[in-house]
């Protein structure tokens, strides 16, 4: 079986990256890091970036950068995103699972407002 | 961690953390042979047999050397407790290989769960390395070796709300159809 899938998928791909890299515009992107060291993954991390993805794609949110880290040593919040809007300082979550990630996106990454009752202090 | 997928996830943060650039991923369902064979291998920075060895053990290993904490040993354990295993194989400077095996049909053996989302989260997460993963039921194979799609891809963020559905369906379709024409062939009658 050959490394792709199918001709189709490829061609689509191509043609896909094609138009995104004609739109693309030399803009500010939003950072999110999800930490995903042993107890991340225990905690459900996968989950919760599955969900966040799952919002990028449904709200057709374009240029997010969505990264996976190593364990950044906070105890007992797991799983953490971080989020970086251009220009604003990093913030900190603990205890970001799938149910909260819909109005973590929607407040923060989409409307700028910091949920400042579930921001990690460090 | 319920899922072997989960644990598949987390060796492999290992080998992000060791400073690997290539890291091949491979699932073998070997369902006439009973076995199902993990095997995750990194070009990262490797370790020395002392090391290699240590972060199998529980009570010794420590946090400062290598970001390595319970989840291999609990592996392991998992592994041996049906009728399987965990090595380690690790060369400083030329990387680390972690093969764990499970009796296929083991009452005790952990699902595989959804390899598709721990293989999904890796490629998107990680861009920077390059990801080959396997996955193989008796004659039926998947392969993916991402250099093709990056090529493509090239200043794209692999996060693009219209570029991530097509990869998820590439990996999902390619899994889907390994367990699909595994059954089928498992399903033809018997010449006798």
């Amino acid at each position: 079986m050959p490394a792709i899938k199918s001709l189709d998928d490829l061609k689509r791909l191509r043609e896909e990256a094609q138009r995104v890299r004609e739109l693309k515009v030399n803009e500010g992107k939003t950072e999110i890091v999800i930490s995903m060291g042993t107890v991340g993954i225990a905690a459900g991390a996968r989950e919760t970036l599955k969900a966040i993805l799952n919002f990028i794609e449904t709200r057709n949110l374009q240029s997010i950068i969505v990264k996976q880290t190593g364990n950044l040593g906070i105890e007992g919040q797991d799983p953490l995103v971080q989020i970086t809007l251009p220009g604003a300082e990093k913030v900190l979550y603990g205890k970001v699972h799938p149910s909260f990630v819909d109005q973590l996106m929607q407040d923060h990454v989409c409307d700028g407002k910091v949920i400042a009752d579930k921001v990690l202090k460090i | 961690m319920r899922e072997l997928s989960l644990h598949i996830l987390d060796i492999a943060e290992n080998s992000i953390s060791a400073g690997a650039s290539r890291v091949g991923i491979s699932v073998i369902e070997d369902i006439k042979g009973d076995k199902l064979t993990i095997k995750i291998s990194d070009n990262g920075k490797g370790m020395d047999p002392e090391t290699a060895q240590r972060v199998l053990d529980p009570f010794v290993t420590s946090r400062t050397t290598r970001k390595v904490g319970l989840g291999l040993p609990l592996l392991k354990a998992a592994a041996e407790g049906c009728n399987g295993g965990l090595t380690i194989e690790s060369q400083l400077g030329v990387g680390t290989t972690t093969q764990v095996t499970f009796q296929h049909s083991h009452i005790d053996r952990m699902p595989l769960g959804e390899i598709s989302d721990t293989w999904l989260t890796l490629l998107l997460g990680s861009p920077e390395v390059n990801w080959v993963f396997h996955y193989q039921m008796d004659d039926a194979v998947f392969s993916l070796d991402d250099t093709e799609l990056k090529k493509e891809l090239q200043g794209i963020l692999l996060t693009e709300p219209s570029i991530m559905p097509i990869l998820r369906e590439l990996i999902r379709d390619g899994v889907e159809s390994v367990r699909l024409n595994a059954k089928e062939n498992l399903c033809q009658p018997l010449n006798h």
